[in-house]
Order: C-alpha cells, then sequence, then structure tokens
C-alpha cells in the first residue's frame, strides 16, 4: 500500500484555520511528507497533538490521531506507542505545550527514548491565548502580559534535551520546506525519541522571530563541517547561543529504543474471551 | 474462651514487623485458619510505631475487633500504643534484656512474658532472627503447632539457602522451647486446624490480580501510598502476558499514558491516592469525550492535602462522582471486601470497553494493606467473563463508515455507544478530542452537534442503568425497623456488629453498596424503615448525602448546554412548559 500513499492522503478534509502565512501550514507539511516519505499510511499512523494553534494539526491531518490536554501530548504518544508498537506514532505541539506546562513531560520522554517523534512547532510566542510570552521567547519580547519583556532568559530546548540524553535532536525552519521535511524525516526513522525543534513563526502576534529574522540568521548545519554523531559537536553547536542553527545537531546512532529494550514489539490490543489459562497459578501464589 | 484469637507484633518501623507478622499469618492459613490481618503504621520507613495484626478463627473473619490476646512487643511504645485493646489474661512477650525494655512494667492483670529473643537467636545463628525467637514463644502461648510454622520459614527464606531456613526453624523453636521450661504460661488456647487449603491476600493484590484476569495489558501509574503496591504487584506479572507496567513521571503522565495505550486498543488502567487523583482530575474529561475505556482506581487515603498518608479515609466519593469541570459522564465502582476488589475491577475494565467512558474503581486504604483468607476457588478464573462491546475490524468497518468513507467513532447511536477501531484497522483512521466534535470527531461548536454528543455520552450512562445489574448486596434482619446502609470496605466490621447487636436485642437491615454511580434506587427500602443510618469513613457523609438526595421530593428541572446562556423569553417559555408535567422519581 505504501508506494501509492502521497503526502495529501494524511490531509484531513477540515481547511486549516490558521491565519495567512502562519509557519505552522509548511510544519503540517513537511510532517506529512517525511510521513509519507518513510511509507507511512494514516491507518498506522497515530498523532498525538497538543493544545494550542499548533495543535489543531490533529484536526488538519488525516491519520488515527488524538488531540489532548494542553501540555500532556507526550505520555499520550508514550502509552500509544508501547502498547502498539507497530503504529508511528508523532507527536506535535508548541512551544508552550512542550517547554512550559509538558516541560516535565519533554524531559522524561527524551529521557525514556521511545521510538516516536515529536515535532515542536516553536512561533516563541503563545498564538491560541492571543500573544503572551512563552518558554522561548526572547527576554525582552514586549507581549501583553509582559510589557517590559519577561526577564528571564528563554528555555535552550535543544540544551535540555541533550542534557536529558536525548538520542535525535534536530532543528529546521518551516519555510525550508525542503530541508524541514528532510529533517523530520531522519527523526521519523532514527532508532529511539526523535526530537525536532521547528521554528514556525507567529506572523500575528510575534514581530521579531520572523520569517525575515529566521532568513537572514539560519545556518544550515549540512553546509558546514558538523558532525551530528560528535556529541562536542552537538554540544558546542547548542550552547552556541548568538546562532540559530538547522539540522540534525545531534544523532546517537548506538540508540537502542525503549520499546525495544522492553523487548515490547507485538500489540497489545488483542486478549483471550475469559481469564488466561494458567490464571489460576496466580491465585495459587498466595496460598 | 473465644473463637477468635487476636495476635499482634509491634515495634519500630523497619523492625521488620511486616515480615514476621506475614509469616505468622500464612502458618495460620497453611494450617486451615482463617485470618484476616490489619497494620498500623507510620509513613517512614525508618522510625516511628508500626504493628502488624492477625485476627485468626476456623471460621471466616473479615474484620477487626479493639481486643488484643497476644502481643508481641519489640517496643515499650507498642504496649502504650495497644493499652486499650489489651485487657485482663493477655499476654504480651518481650525481651527485658533489651536495654529499651529492661523498665517496661506488665500490669498486673496481664501476662509478661520475659524471653531474651536476641540471645535465643545468637544461639540459632544470628540476631537477626529475633523476630522469630518471638514467633516460635507465640506458637507455644496459643498452643499452635510449631511444625506449621516450618512451611512459612521456608516460603520466606528459600532463596537465601536451606542454611538459613534451618537456622529460622531452630530459632523459632528455641523461643518454644524457653517458653514451655522457663516461663509460666498456662494458657488454654485451643488453636484447632483443618484440612483447608486457603490463599491469603489483600485488596490490591485481589485488584491487581483482578485486573490481569481481565485482560489489563497496560498499567501506568505514580509511586503513592497506598496505591503503589497495585503497580508493584503487576510488575513483572504483566510482561509475562505480554502486557507493561511503566512508572510515569507524575500522575498527569500516568494517566494520559494510560489513555494512549487504551486508544491503541490496550486494556488499561491506573491507579493513584491522595494527592495524586487530583493531578488527574485534568484528564478524566478527555477520557470522557473521546470516548475512551479507562480504568481509573483511587485507592482512598486520609486527606485533605497530605492528610494523614497511611490512614483510613472513604473521602473522595465526591471527588470520583464529580471531579473534573463540565460534565464528565462516568461509572463509580466501590469494591466492599477483599474478594470484591477482584470481581468489582473485571466489571470495571467490561463497563469501560462497552460503554467507552471511564470508570471509577475506588477502594480504601483498610481494604488495600488488609490480608484475608479464602479458599482459592473464590476467585475461579473460569467464572471470568471479558466483553469489549463494540469493536470493529477490516471487515465491519465499512458498516460505520459515512458516504465519503469516513470511519465514525462517535456516531450518536440510540442507545449511546459508538463503534470502535484500533489503530491500525484498514480504513479506520480517525480524530478525537477533548474539544466538542461531531460523529467524525472533528472539533465544532454547533449547537445542534453540541447537544447531540453531549446527549449520547450521556445516553451510554442511561443504557447501562437499564442493562446492567446495578444490585447490592443484604445482611441481617429483613424486617427490621433499623435499616442500615454502607458503601465500601465497611462490609465486613458492619456484617460482625450486626451479630453483636442482636445480642444486645436490636435487629438490623444491613445493605451493603458497591455501586455508586448509577447505583441502586433503594427508595423503597429507606421508606420501609423507621430509622436510617449511613456508614461511611469521613466528616460529611458523602453517601449519606446522596441517598439523602435520591429520596427528596422530586423538582423539576430546566437544562441548558448548547455554549449559549438562557435568554429571558425561552426562559418564560421553558418554565411555562414544565407547569404541570408530572415530575419523574427516578434514583440515579
Ligand atoms: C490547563 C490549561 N491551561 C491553559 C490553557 C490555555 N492555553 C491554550 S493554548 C495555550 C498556549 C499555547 O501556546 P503554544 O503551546 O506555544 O501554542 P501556539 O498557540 O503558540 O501554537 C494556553 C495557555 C489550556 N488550554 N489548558
Ligand atoms: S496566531 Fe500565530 S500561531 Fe496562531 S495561527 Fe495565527 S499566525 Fe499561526
Ligand atoms: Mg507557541
Amino acid at each position: 500500500m505504501s508506494s501509492e500513499i502521497r503526502f495529501t492522503d494524511f490531509k484531513s478534509d477540515k481547511q486549516p484555520t490558521w491565519c495567512p502565512g502562519c509557519g505552522d501550514f509548511g510544519t503540517m507539511n513537511g510532517m506529512m511528507k517525511a510521513l509519507a516519505n518513510t511509507g507511512n499510511d494514516p491507518d498506522n499512523t497515530f498523532v498525538v497533538a497538543g493544545i494550542g494553534c499548533s495543535g489543531k494539526i490533529g484536526t488538519y491531518m488525516h491519520s488515527y490521531a488524538l488531540h489532548g490536554v494542553h501540555g500532556r501530548a507526550l505520555p499520550v504518544g508514550i502509552g500509544t506507542k508501547l502498547s502498539n508498537p507497530e503504529l508511528e506514532v508523532m507527536v506535535a505541539g508548541g512551544d508552550g505545550d512542550g517547554y512550559s506546562i509538558g516541560a516535565g513531560h519533554f524531559i522524561h520522554a527524551v529521557r525514556r527514548n521511545v521510538d516516536m517523534t515529536y515535532v515542536v512547532m516553536d512561533n516563541r510566542i503563545y498564538g491560541l491565548t492571543k500573544g503572551q510570552a512563552s518558554p522561548t521567547s526572547r527576554e525582552d519580547f514586549e507581549t501583553s502580559t509582559s510589557p517590559d519583556g519577561p526577564k528571564q532568559p528563554p528555555v535552550n530546548p535543544l540544551a535540555l534535551a541533550l542534557a536529558a540524553g536525548g538520542t535525535f535532536i534536530a532543528q529546521s525552519f518551516s519555510s525550508d520546506s525542503q530541508r524541514h521535511t528532510e529533517i523530520v524525516k531522519k527523526a521519523i526513522e532514527h532508532d529511539g525519541f526523535g526530537f525536532v525543534n521547528v521554528y514556525s513563526p507567529c506572523v500575528t502576534f510575534n514581530d521579531v522571530d520572523t520569517y525575515d529574522y529566521f532568513r537572514d540568521t539560519i545556518v544550515d548545519l549540512s553546509e558546514t563541517d558538523h558532525d551530528p554523531t560528535d556529541y562536542d559537536d552537538a554540544k558546542s553547536a547548542i550552547l552556541d547561543a548568538d546562532k540559530e542553527y538547522q539540522g540534525v545537531i545531534y544523532q546517537d546512532e548506538g540508540s537502542v529504543p525503549f520499546d525495544e529494550r522492553e523487548g515490547l514489539s507485538e500489540p497489545m490490543h488483542d486478549i483471550p474471551d475469559g481469564a488466561p489459562d494458567d490464571a489460576m497459578d496466580l491465585v495459587r501464589e498466595f496460598y | 474462651m473465644p473463637a477468635d484469637l487476636n495476635w499482634a507484633i509491634g515495634g519500630e518501623a523497619g523492625d521488620g514487623i511486616d515480615s514476621t507478622g506475614k509469616i505468622f499469618a500464612q502458618a495460620l492459613s497453611r494450617a486451615g485458619r482463617h485470618v484476616f490481618t490489619s497494620k498500623d503504621f507510620a509513613s517512614r520507613i525508618r522510625g516511628g510505631y508500626t504493628a502488624y495484626k492477625i485476627r485468626t478463627s476456623v471460621d471466616q473473619v473479615e474484620s477487626v475487633v479493639d481486643r488484643l490476646d497476644i502481643l508481641i512487643a519489640l517496643t515499650e511504645r507498642t504496649i502504650d500504643e495497644n493499652m486499650n485493646e489489651l485487657h485482663e489474661g493477655s499476654v504480651i512477650i518481650y525481651d527485658g534484656e533489651r536495654t529499651t525494655m529492661q523498665d517496661v512494667e506488665i500490669p498486673d492483670e496481664m501476662i509478661g512474658l520475659d524471653v531474651p529473643l536476641k540471645s535465643l537467636a545468637e544461639d540459632a545463628g544470628g540476631a537477626i532472627m529475633r523476630n522469630i525467637v518471638a514467633l516460635g514463644a507465640a506458637c507455644e502461648v496459643t498452643n499452635f503447632p510449631i511444625e506449621n510454622l516450618d512451611e512459612s520459614l521456608e516460603k520466606r527464606f528459600k532463596d537465601k539457602g536451606q542454611a538459613i531456613v534451618e537456622n529460622n526453624k531452630k530459632a523459632a523453636r528455641l523461643g518454644q522451647e524457653y517458653v514451655a521450661e522457663e516461663c509460666d504460661a498456662d494458657t488454654d488456647y485451643d488453636m484447632e486446624t483443618t484440612d483447608n487449603d486457603y490463599v491469603l491476600l489483600n485488596g490490591n493484590e485481589a485488584l491487581g490480580m483482578g485486573a490481569i484476569a481481565a485482560g489489563c495489558r497496560f498499567y501506568s501509574g505514580y509511586p503513592i501510598t497506598p496505591a503503589t503496591s497495585i503497580m508493584e504487584y503487576l510488575t513483572g506479572r504483566l510482561d509475562s502476558y505480554g502486557g507493561k507496567v511503566v512508572q510515569a513521571e507524575d500522575e498527569l503522565a500516568a494517566i494520559n499514558m494510560a489513555l494512549g495505550a487504551a486508544r491503541a486498543g490496550a486494556r488499561a488502567m491506573t491507579a493513584t491516592s491522595g494527592a495524586g487523583i487530583d493531578l488527574m482530575t485534568e484528564t478524566f474529561g478527555l477520557v470522557a469525550t473521546s470516548e475512551t475505556p479507562l480504568v481509573i482506581t483511587d485507592v482512598q487515603r486520609s486527606g485533605p492535602s497530605t492528610g494523614m498518608p497511611t490512614k483510613q479515609e472513604q473521602g473522595d466519593l465526591n471527588m470520583a462522582l464529580y471531579g473534573g469541570h463540565g460534565e464528565v459522564p462516568r461509572f463509580v465502582v466501590a469494591p466492599t471486601n477483599i474478594s470484591e476488589c477482584f470481581w468489582k475491577t473485571i466489571e470495571a475494565f467490561n463497563l469501560a470497553e462497552k460503554y467507552q467512558t471511564p470508570v471509577f474503581l475506588v477502594s480504601d486504604l483498610a481494604m488495600s494493606v488488609s490480608e484475608q483468607t479464602f479458599p482459592p476457588e473464590t476467585f475461579d478464573m473460569d467464572e471470568v467473563e471479558i466483553d469489549r462491546g463494540k469493536v470493529v475490524d477490516e471487515d465491519s468497518i465499512s458498516d460505520w463508515q459515512n458516504e465519503q468513507g469516513q470511519f465514525q467513532p462517535h456516531f450518536p447511536n440510540a442507545d449511546g455507544v459508538s463503534p470502535r477501531a484500533f489503530p491500525g484497522t484498514e480504513g479506520g483512521a480517525h480524530m478525537t478530542t477533548g474539544l466538542e466534535h461531531d460523529e467524525l470527531g472533528r472539533r465544532t461548536e454547533d449547537t445542534d452537534i453540541r447537544i447531540e454528543q453531549v446527549d449520547k455520552r450521556q445516553q451510554k450512562v442511561d443504557t447501562a442503568r437499564e442493562e446492567e445489574e446495578w444490585d447490592y448486596r443484604e445482611y441481617g434482619e429483613p424486617d427490621a425497623d433499623t435499616l442500615v446502609i454502607s458503601w465500601g470496605s465497611n462490609e465486613g466490621a458492619m456484617r460482625e456488629a450486626l451479630g453483636f447487636l442482636e445480642e444486645e436485642g436490636t435487629d438490623v437491615r444491613f445493605i451493603s453498596v458497591p455501586y455508586i454511580h448509577p447505583r441502586p434506587d433503594l427508595s423503597d427500602e429507606i421508606d420501609a424503615a423507621d430509622e436510617v443510618i449511613v456508614v461511611e469513613c469521613n466528616s460529611t457523609g458523602q453517601f449519606a448525602d446522596l441517598l439523602e438526595h435520591d429520596t427528596l421530593t422530586r423538582v423539576k428541572r430546566v437544562n441548558k448546554y448548547n455554549g449559549v446562556r438562557f435568554k429571558a423569553d425561552e426562559l418564560a417559555e421553558e418554565i411555562e412548559a414544565k407547569l404541570g408535567e408530572p415530575t419523574e422519581v427516578e434514583a440515579e
């Protein structure tokens, strides 16, 4: 079936209501292409979406999907993947969803290294709630709830991921469709937790982290001598606060996903009509 | 001499109280005696008084009483803590050589047995066995054949090698002989043994075993007393049935992981206590609106906040019934005894999948830590029935697709229950969401669809109310003027209380209710009684409130939930329309 799958098969019949020009269009297109290019189809794909403008992606894509509670998309994806490792599980959400209310889950999902993909649509703002500071907003970025800027340094999600033992850490830019698709595809193919932070500009509420800004500053790691399998290379790129990088920043080629380490490969949905055959043994344990 | 014997060992947390008590309980059970155990404990691992108590009889026992016949006291405080339960003729076994026990005063009317537990243990091979010496002493005092202890010592220590097993047997015998030869403890306890084989387990073990029997494959949780032992029971065991236990980073993650697993088609459960259920509340509504079958277990402990984490309470009834913003259709089931922790768990999984909705399985601390003996056939696995509800596969999926070939996971069938397609089923791809949605799972704010979907989800509870049995257990005198009603683990104590009341000449009809929502309609029973008393472990009477609510004179209701506020002219019309309509008298 996969050879006939086109990326448009992953489109639902709902027209996106994102603002014209929103970065999320490009982010979603790349995700759909990457899914199709890796031989997936909507019936074996499970998308978990967070809450935010970004989270609407669950509605605009066609696949098995759950649009859950703000910040909790990753645990849902982990539960789904572990109980059916045959599914392609992709989790997507915003920077607020992933790095603020869901920050705890982010760290632990990275550590757990389940074989799934996590795409953060990072616009450095809370879009859906109409423009408040997000954890990736700049220190002096003025918003309705931070008139003089949040006065806290932005989090560095890539550094968080590296510190938590991430095995695949990447960054892309929604308007560089080809590179973005390639990078998400690599994340899908990675054996473990494939994490991609996507610069996905909000044209309505963020006038500093704009398309022009990213176009002017972004450095493509594939055009440098960066070696993503080299931890030290990755560390210096990630800690270099002056640059916006795109590309695979770090990949641990020896990564063995949690599901595989735990010997999980079969779906858990089929069970017998009654108690398991040897269930009386469970009772006898209590003699 | 009473038919039951009440025995306890107490000391500091970390003194091995639990494992010693368990060895004795198992020995009694192996000897064909019934056992009911309970624990006094502090939440600290070391430091703080703790005790393991056993009530034993040849007849079934399922409650505790305020009477202690034999006490092994490793600390002076153990005696103080139990003074109100000790009585004339109670035996206290202690080690007067222990520096902290040298000044212990045993009340005159009691029998103090000063046994050099530590020295005798050293003679047997190591001071660590002093508790076992005490068990041997207890065997002698209670006239319990010490051979019965050997089997449970083997069970407990066989992993450590035969030499250790033999040393422990020797330690027990040294304790026995010391009492026989050196002490004047002429008691006439008759510890009759039988040929019956019993199993000994607590409520959390029964609940965990029920989950496996029911086909649970995924469990996620975050450690919290007293729910943790469910996770500990399932760890290792669930794996051997192709399942997985995951220790999540918090309860928010725990319930969401279980939700994800349930969406993938696995029978899934999470369990928690105390503040853990507060964190999970956030996700209750999502479970219900996405129509995901999920069993959420709350082993209640004393609250609010951190409360008394190792103490009993039934304070979460309102939380289970009403927790979560908005209106969350659900079932609430509360097992009333330890064997029911097994059977009601199986029922909870069936309800969850048949009606694709959250099921709250509400247990409590008392049941979770108490062990009770049962004939093994109490848990007859051949009786277990699994009902997975409306699951569709590749072949039947087209019956549930619309004209565009789209699968309709929230199709509003008359019974409220829609088809379910596990991810991976060809032709079944669909989304679902915590946002209000249409039959395809797509977000909507259309007022008609909103009403259709709210009604559909509620209809599932109404359908279940009709189709399932929401019965209760009844004891005592059916025609008595006094009706006592309780829910949860009070059943055992109340059943035994009936006997005491009868001795005093008070006849009581007792109804024990395992279903909180929906629940049996008790209006007639309540009407028929002169006095109705509701028994529950909380301060305000949460279940009593419900029963009062059920038997209230009915009011008429005007409701609106399409997302638009009441308008004045509309309200006037609605109220006009209600006038003259009969009120429905119908309990939940
Ligand atoms: C528990 C909870 N708190 C607050 C909200 C309100 N809320 C919805 S989306 C959002 C932030 C969205 O920001 P982000 O995750 O960056 O997504 P974006 O809209 O920028 O794509 C907030 C605070 C909510 N839905 N749930
Ligand atoms: S508000 Fe910003 S993030 Fe939201 S849709 Fe509009 S442009 Fe996109
Ligand atoms: Mg954002």
